[in-house]
């Protein structure tokens, strides 16, 4: 009884110490991608600024291209101090797993660094302050180099979450740990370039949404209206294109993954409790009641899913009772809430931008104020769906660090207490907050001048 | 291979050394000599362009520690949770404090934000200082008690302090006197460093004294150095064993010197980068010797029954270290491009670059 009591001490300990890593992990990396899913976009609606500028020289799209990039420079900013935290915390807080997995995460982390981190560093610079000494066109390419910097940076992350859901190119040795056996495997792995590519398209759909946001709301202010256009117009056309690829064929690409690879995570993604015979319906709206495995309030349609998934009506999905419940994936709900809140808001990106683009060409956009005022208040709601969308894949993956290889109860470090992990999480915690009331207060400013007081002090350099 | 990426991740991490060395200087420097607007001007825009690729070298050399030598990156980072967790803090704040001071003119608005640099950059020049003497010293590996492992032999985790604050108490802690020690040593060092790169990159009204300031804590480090060389024995029983087997490796020790000898000549330097290339030497020179005095260990054990970690027991699986080769020099090679386009279009003096106003 006495040892019992021992063991059960112990196990509450170790899941103290898991829950407050898990919590730091999760609180800093979703703080800090609501800055590079802004600026990888961006770079690239800033890159089209500037080569609009090159070839009609029609100087308001010079004027954006500044504006644009004072904005980008502050998330710049925060992405790269946000960031550093990252590439640190794997060997702070998941010490065995890199101990284990470092040898091949490690790969294409380091190769992060040396390939983005000092071309978007050396360059940004010289993007910033030296437009006048390197002329327009090389102002052009060192914009373009920015943009190929945080794309490829957004790649080899992405490569190294894709070893994380779906391991190539390893094997593990009789010590446990795992090593590269297969340098290509890890760029060809399939379920990288649909999230990649998904990921990216995302990535436009926030700062389309914000360009045209801050467009709505230049023309409903009616301050740089001229500019409010232009942003409106861009942001829409960007927009709509990226809302459809984020679905078809990137969306749906990334789900026929989880279904092939993670065929127990889909049926919790999708709130399946029970494997149906002749079909699956898709749930549009329902409260998931872990404890008596159904789904309370439900809306769904029948064999819709199915379809999706297979092309066929009647193609039956394995729903969770047909896996162990130690394969569940940890957090049903909240994967089921994270999957549908990114599916729902997807759904009304399209919806709205579509609304848009045909208002745009009849010619009555910048007159239906209804549709500018909900363009101006679904700035904040790309932000959530790229969350979610992170969070189902992340909870999604879960009881796994590696998966089906390593648990992550089994990769944390073995050496730091939760006291201190809790204590760091709420220096974060803190620290973060700071940055964000300063980032609110500096993008506020920079929007409030508006584009045609930019002034880049460029004639010094 | 194993040792291909040690020399890697050494000259990585001289480097950053080298160029965040300046940078903490130079915030040192702000903090504790420059009076005027103009003299706090000059300072930032002497590093306003270069802090940020500067600090990508660290994350580098955290990539290529985390790739070639995973059990190292596992235990170090893991062991020296606090303190670590406290540099990347300390990091964010520099960054803050220089980014912020220029968005809005208001004196109270510009001096909070000059503190956070300053402060952070002291800070951050004694905690790496700091993390150096923790690397000489040793850990105990496998949290041994009693003479028995309570870890995997391996891992370990250090407080911030132990009340004895001595580097041969059965619990040691990240901050005992001889780290506290090298801290200091590191302050003063790149304090020198920060304050010849200042005079290099401006004309600003303060280099006179900056040269003064050399001088003087040249003395200060000429006598610093010889105190660590006297504590090293205490601490590491046989510090030149590898340079008497290879005496070529006494360049290092002797660049140290020539650094320091060359830095008392400070005032009558006739071309004002000259400062800096002795600094430079000095500190890479201090860092390769530190390197050199304890290779193969990259991380000691301070117990008799958990071995030292090498660069041979962490490395990762050959497969891998090869792999990397493939895609290193590609990366290096455009790293030095970048590098050199860099400094050229920043060349010359800064003082009218007008940092921090955009």
């Amino acid at each position: 009884m006495v040892k019992f009591v021992e063991l059960h001490k112990q196990i509450t300990i170790m899941e103290e110490m898991l829950f407050y890593d898990r919590m730091q992990f999760a609180f800093t990396i979703t703080f800090h991608y609501l800055f590079p899913q802004l600026t990888m976009g961006l770079s690239l609606i800033i890159v089209y600024f500037k080569w609009k500028y090159l070839k009609t020289k029609d100087e308001q799209y010079n004027h954006a291209t500044h504006f644009w990039m004072k904005i980008f420079a502050l998330n710049f900013a925060m992405g790269v101090v946000t960031g550093i935290p990252m590439e640190f915390q794997f060997g702070t807080n998941w010490a065995k797993f890199s101990e284990l997995t470092g040898g091949i995460i490690g790969q294409t982390l380091a190769m992060e660094g040396m390939f983005s981190f000092f071309l978007e560093s050396s360059f940004l610079g010289l993007f910033l302050f030296g437009e006048k000494l390197l002329g327009h066109k090389w102002h052009f390419v060192t914009g373009l180099l920015i943009m190929i910097g945080s794309w490829a940076s957004g790649f080899l992350i992405i490569a190294t979450h894709s070893w994380m859901q779906n391991p190539v190119g390893y094997e593990i040795l009789e010590n446990g740990k795992f090593v590269l056996n297969n340098f290509q495997a890890l760029f060809l792995n399939p379920w990288l370039w649909p999230s990649y590519l998904h990921n990216q398209a995302a990535s436009l759909v926030t700062s389309s949404f914000v360009v045209a946001g801050i467009g709505a709301f230049y023309i409903l202010s009616n301050k740089n209206v001229s500019f409010g256009k232009l942003f409106l117009k861009t942001g829409v056309i960007f927009g709509l294109i990226s809302s459809v690829i984020v679905a078809v064929p990137t969306g749906d690409l990334a789900a026929k993954n989880v279904v092939k690879y993670q065929p127990v995570t889909f049926a919790a993604m999708e709130g399946i409790f029970h494997t149906e015979k002749k079909g699956s319906e898709i749930v549009l709206i329902g409260q998931p009641d872990v404890k008596d495995k159904k789904l309370d309030n439900k809306i769904a349609v029948p064999n819709i899913l199915s379809f999706l998934t297979y092309g066929n009506w009647d193609q039956e999905i394995k729903g969770l009772d047909q896996f162990e419940e130690d394969l569940h994936p940890t957090n049903i709900s909240g994967l089921y809430y994270a999957y549908h809140i990114m599916v729902g808001l997807g759904t009304v990106f399209i919806g709205l931008m579509v609304l848009s683009l045909f208002q745009l060409i009849r010619g009555k956009l910048f007159e239906t104020k209804w549709l500018l005022w909900s363009l101006m208040f679904m700035m904040p709601f790309p932000y959530i769906a790229n969350t979610t969308g992170w969070y189902t894949a992340e909870l999604g993956r879960q009881p796994w660090l590696v998966y089906n290889l390593m648990r992550t109860a089994a990769g944390a470090s073995p050496t730091v207490s939760s006291g201190n992990t809790l204590f760091t999480l709420l220096g974060f915690i803190g620290l973060y907050l700071l940055l964000g009331m300063l980032f609110l207060l500096l993008v506020g400013k920079i929007i409030n001048k508006g584009p045609h007081h930019v002034e880049l002090s460029t004639e010094k350099i | 291979m194993e040792f291909f990426w040690y020399v890697v991740l050494m000259g990585i991490l001289a480097v950053y050394l080298v160029l965040d060395g300046y940078d903490f200087g130079a915030g040192i420097i702000h903090l504790f000599f420059a009076d005027t607007e103009k003299d706090k001007k000059a300072i930032t825009n002497a590093i306003g362009p270069f802090w940020d690729a500067n600090e990508v070298w660290l994350i580098a050399a955290g990539g290529v520690l985390f790739f070639a030598f995973p059990t190292l990156y596992a235990s170090s980072f893991s062991g020296f949770y606090l303190p670590l967790i406290m540099i990347l803090w300390l990091l964010i704040f520099r960054a803050i404090g220089l980014e912020m001071r220029g968005q809005i003119h208001n004196h109270m608005w510009e001096s909070i934000w000059d503190k956070a640099f300053g402060i952070a950059s002291l800070l951050l020049a004694l905690f790496f200082g700091i993390a150096l003497g923790n690397i000489v010293r040793g850990v105990n590996l496998g949290m041994v008690q009693n003479g028995v492992s309570t870890q995997e032999p391996h891992f370990f985790f250090l407080p911030l302090w132990n009340p004895t604050f001595s580097p041969q108490a059965n619990e040691l802690g990240i901050i005992d006197w001889f780290t506290l020690f090298l801290g200091i040593v590191s302050v003063v060092a790149l304090t020198i460093h920060g304050a010849n790169w200042i005079i290099y990159k401006t004309n600003s009204a303060l280099n006179p004294k900056l040269k003064n300031v050399v001088f003087r804590l040249n003395f200060v480090l000429l006598v610093l150095v010889f105190i660590s060389l006297g504590i090293w024995h205490f601490i590491e029983p046989k510090p030149f064993h590898n340079f008497v087997e290879n005496p070529v490796l006494w360049f290092f020790p002797l660049m140290t010197f020539v650094g320091i000898a060359g830095l008392f000549k400070v005032r009558s330097f006739k071309k004002d980068g000259q400062g800096f290339i002795f600094s430079t030497l000095f500190l890479v020179g201090g860092f390769a010797s530190t390197a050199v005095s304890i290779f193969p260990n990259v991380l000691p054990s301070t117990n008799n029954i958990n071995p030292s970690l090498t660069i041979y027991n962490t490395a990762a699986h050959e497969y891998g270290l090869n792999a990397g080769l493939s895609w290193f020099f590609i990366a290096l090679f455009l790293v030095i491009i970048y590098f050199i386009i860099q400094y050229r279009v920043f060349s010359g003096k800064m003082d009218d670059v007008g940092y921090g106003e955009h």
